[in-house]
């Protein structure tokens, strides 16, 4: 497994770059080290929103939201969420969020 | 990784056949090995997957790394593998001893044609296999040797048969044209289960395999978090159409269990499809249940193993007895259709508790399923249609010009050819069928079934999808067909992506990504259907799109 160094923090990676332990190692260093990587220059109430909604329903479900559902308790259609997170929201949202990626038939 | 664009990858597939090499093997097929490099292999599955399974030799490792970590005597533990399977398989047996290497499948590929590599011909890819088997197993091997082909068991083999047992989707249109009626696709299963033991396995296909075991999906919904989600559809339907519809969770002794795959209830565009689903079994008052226990359709045992696909096949089964009901309903999945016909019968069956499936509105009797107790969707609403049970206004899918993919396993492994078909007369105004050489038996896969759907090798399933994007294409161009339906899940996540790669979005819309939508048939079913108390002109659609009214017509 690789291994992420940043900011006086140490990170496991998968092969996509997805936290290997999620949200046990996540912290805030870990969004400002992702949101380079993907193309966001700052962080607004906006991203944090959807990172709190998407831990929050993970905490609760084990799972990432089906995006309808983030739409509803965000309150940003899915436009606005591929503005704020450009690799859409199963890859940047939840990686920055300390989400795993979703598998199966999708 | 990158895919190259468009306009590179096509060229490079007519004029540089070899993906991997970058060249046309010069060496003889024994003397060409494989490169492993970023994408072209899907990730190894992670050790703590591996262990969930009880399989052997977890460990973190890399395909393009030389050593594989390997167990000392993996060579043994291979070829006993095989002969314990020899004698367990007849089919096996019977598959590596009558090839005649007439080459009739070598060009029915789509990883061939896509990736033109020889070694993705079937004939060759199954030779990967048979050369070891002939070598160790074969009458006379002593004497011909090496003149027949035959080779031991090797590292490099063994690399190649992960590099090409994980190119081939067990997709069966090669079978369509062997004239000895092989099924190469037994022929993967072997080279994959045969890999397994050794500790060789993908990712993608044992955590969807290791989810569903434990939640009872791929997805890893658990019971409240799939119970939400379809509630949710619930209130998309109303606001939609104003109908509110009635879906049961692990209801004992609803007539009906009603299965279908997970991604029906989590991704887009399956949950239209699901929303589909919901329509139909209101409009006509089916007593069914849905359970959070038996919630997959799809089984990714198929892409592991048999013993695998035995016990997530049972699930289904165990389920039916629990809640008491009287027979199956399922919905819109591939490979599932290939468990439950061809192999369910022999591992689970016969399922003498259950009754044979009888459609409770038209008292149509389901023989083709006395066994398995379990029919498709499609054929379900084929025959409501038939008695006129449904009231349809294709008129609301005026703005979808489909064409219909017949999706491999259930097109080749059950028959479903003209279910589908008769359905789509029905629901929509009109569609259009691609290349007599691509559709029903002859389908072109997706590229990307058998457990191949993950993101790590897009440039691979772009390229083998090609043959089927490229007869959409073709529909495109000619009749303007903007809708490619479906009756698979696999096919929904897959096509979508084909779809935008090799046909993007050439309109004015900017929220459109190509101009083909894929759908799953039963959306096209509910949006048609007339529900009572209904919003009078309605009109948007399942995917809260805009409908053709006579307004907007003008």
């Amino acid at each position: 497994m690789a291994t992420v160094e940043y900011a006086g923090s140490s990170y496991g990676v998968d092969e996509d770059g997805f936290l290997t332990n999620g949200m046990e190692e996540w912290n805030e260093s870990w969004v400002d080290y992702v949101k380079a990587e993907e193309g966001i220059t700052d962080m607004t109430d906006e991203h944090w929103k959807v990172i709190n909604a998407l831990q929050d329903y993970y905490k609760k479900n084990g799972i990432a939201p089906m995006v309808r559902i983030l739409s509803k308790t965000t309150g940003f259609p899915l436009k606005r969420i591929y503005e704020l997170f450009p690799s859409g929201p199963g890859k940047g949202a939840c990686k920055m969020s300390g989400l795993p990626k979703p598998t199966g038939c999708v | 990784m990158a895919i190259p664009k468009v306009e590179q990858l096509r060229v490079n597939v007519a004029h540089e056949p070899n993906m991997f090499t970058g060249a046309i093997p010069k060496a003889d097929w024994q003397d060409t090995f494989t490169e492993f490099k970023e994408g072209n292999f899907a990730y190894p599955a992670k050790p703590e997957m591996v262990d969930y399974h009880g399989f052997p030799n977890s460990r973190v490792w890399s395909p393009d790394e030389e050593d594989w970590k390997l167990p000392d005597n993996w060579e043994t533990i291979i070829l006993q593998g095989l002969k314990d399977r020899l004698g367990k398989f007849r089919s096996l047996k019977l598959y590596m001893d009558i090839c005649v290497r007439c080459g009739a499948c070598a060009d029915k590929c789509h990883f061939f044609l896509g990736t033109g590599d020889p070694k993705n011909m079937p004939v060759l890819r199954a030779e990967l296999l048979r050369s070891v088997y002939r070598n160790e197993f074969s009458v006379g091997r002593k004497i011909l040797g090496k003149m027949m082909g035959n080779r031991p068991m090797t590292a490099n083999v063994l690399k190649e048969w992960f590099m090409y047992s994980y190119q081939c989707t067990e997709c069966r249109r090669c079978s369509v044209f062997c004239p000895y009626g092989i099924d190469t696709a037994e022929v993967t299963m072997m080279m994959r289960e045969l890999l397994h033991l050794v500790g060789v396995g993908i990712n993608w296909i044992l955590e969807p395999a290791a989810n569903s075991n434990r939640t009872g999906n791929h997805m890893g919904l658990q019971p409240h978090t799939f119970k939400e989600n379809i509630s949710y559809l619930v209130d998309d339907i109303k606001e939609i159409t104003g109908v509110d519809v009635h879906p049961t969770f692990n209801r004992k002794g609803a007539e009906v269990l009603f299965i279908t795959p997970s991604a029906d209830v989590f991704a887009e565009p399956g949950i239209f499809t699901f929303m589909g689903y919901l329509l139909m079994f209101e409009h006509i008052g089916l007593d069914y249940t849905l359970s959070t226990y038996a919630s997959e359709g799809g089984n990714f045992g198929l892409f592991t193993n048999n013993e695998m696909m035995k016990k997530l096949n049972a699930k289904m089964y165990a389920e039916a007895k629990r809640l008491g009901v009287k027979w199956l309903l399922g919905g819109e999945c591939g490979h599932m259709w290939r468990v439950l016909h061809q192999y369910m019968d022999t591992m689970n069956g016969p399922a003498d508790f259950l009754e044979v499936p009888k459609s409770p509105v038209t008292g149509t009797v389901f023989k083709n399923a006395a066994s398995t107790k379990m029919i498709h969707i499609s054929e379900f609403t084929a025959d409501l249609i038939k008695h006129k049970k449904l009231k349809l206004d294709p008129s609301r899918n005026a703005h979808r010009v489909p064409t219909f993919h017949d999706s491999c396993n259930p097109a080749r492994a059950m028959g479903l050819l003209d279910e589908p078909r008769y359905i789509l007369d029905a629901v929509v105004p009109t569609w259009h069928e691609m290349n007599e050489n691509t559709i029903r038996e002859k389908t072109f896969c997706c590229g990307s079934g058998t457990g191949l759907n993950t993101g790590e090798i897009m440039e691979l399933r772009m390229r083998s999808g090609l043959p089927r994007a490229n007869a959409v294409q073709e529909v495109n161009e000619k009749y303007g067909v903007n809708c490619l339906a479906n009756v698979c899940a696999i096919d929904r996540a897959t096509l979508q992506p084909l779809m935008e790669y090799w046909l993007p979005n050439t309109s004015d819309d900017p929220m459109r990504t190509t101009d083909v939508d894929v759908i799953g048939l039963s959306e096209l079913v509910g949006n048609a259907l007339v529900m009572d108390g209904e919003i009078e002109n309605r009109e948007q659609g399942l995917r809260f799109e805009e409908l053709i009214t006579a307004d907007t017509e003008g």
